[in-house]
């Protein structure tokens, strides 16, 4: 049993919990589960980046969508779904057809990166901490798209406020 | 066994591309609007593992700042849809994507 070490055993579990929870997101007809589910789909994603040695993006990960944009995901459920309807559900419609794109997509995706070669890793692969490397690269080579973010964000924020207001202004001109 | 037990970028891909399936298989066949939302930050979070493994083992920086921006962007789409949803369910009270069939009040 030389190949069962514990990196590789946490790196399955993490696998398991990411696919598993994306797979109940998908196929549960209930939205507030879907709704959770997607909660340890965002925290196994967040560990899966742990591994590929990126924990910055792994704490952002956890910061803006489990804090940000799930939070969002279950205002918007409970917007949406009067309370008295226990328990809201999501039809679906397609469903062989989507089924078959599913399976179809798994299929040539696996088949295609398990057929081809082997792929080569660089010498100088990512190792450690990169925070300070993500530090350097956004204040030199990425500053631009880095402003643009900004002013983007602005805007969507703008937007997003103006689009869901509650009491529009009258429509007489 | 030898490729199970050594961690390389099959895995990685392997599991983005369930996740980017799962995602495209909520969005065509779910009709609740929210579901689709859930389905396409799935897309998106499998492409985010994508651009970092390649980076990983390219050693470079380009794919790690690139899923930095799409988890920008992530964010502000998300917002502005649940504003477009909400505004939705004010107009034909529901989020049933398949019975929203105009475009003008």
């Amino acid at each position: 049993m030389s190949y069962l070490t514990p990196y590789t055993v946490i790196f399955y579990i993490f696998a398991a919990i990411t696919v598993l929870s994306a797979a109940f997101v998908v196929f549960t007809r209930n939205v507030i589960y879907s709704a959770f589910a997607l909660l340890f789909t965002f925290f196994g994603v967040a560990a899966l980046y742990v591994f590929l040695s990126a924990d910055f993006i792994a704490v952002t990960q956890v910061v803006v969508y489990v804090g940000g944009i799930l939070v969002l995901l279950l205002f918007g459920v409970m917007f949406t779904n009067s309370i008295m309807n226990a328990k809201p559900k999501s039809d679906v419609l397609h469903i062989i057809p989507g089924t078959l794109l599913l399976l179809a997509m798994i299929g040539a995706l696996l088949y295609t990166f398990y057929t081809t070669h082997s792929w080569m890793p660089s010498e100088t692969m990512l190792q450690g901490s990169i925070v300070e490397r993500i530090g350097f690269e956004t204040m030199s080579r990425y500053v631009l798209p880095f402003e643009m973010a900004s002013i983007l964000l602005l805007a969507a924020l703008i937007g997003a406020a103006f689009l869901a207001r509650f009491d529009k202004p009258a429509n007489h001109e | 066994m030898e490729q199970l037990a050594t961690i390389g970028l099959n895995h990685y891909l392997t599991i983005s591309a369930i996740l980017l399936c799962l995602g495209l298989f909520a969005v065509m066949t779910r009709k609740n609007a929210i579901v689709i939302l859930m389905g396409v930050e799935l897309i998106l979070n499998a492409a985010n593992i994508n651009f970092l493994a390649f980076s990983k083992y390219n050693g470079s920086m380009q794919g790690v700042m690139f899923s930095l921006f799409v988890i920008v962007l992530a964010a502000a789409e998300a917002a502005i849809a649940l504003a477009i949803v909400i505004n939705i369910f004010k107009i034909f009270k529901s989020v049933d994507v398949s019975s929203i069939d105009s475009l003008k009040e």
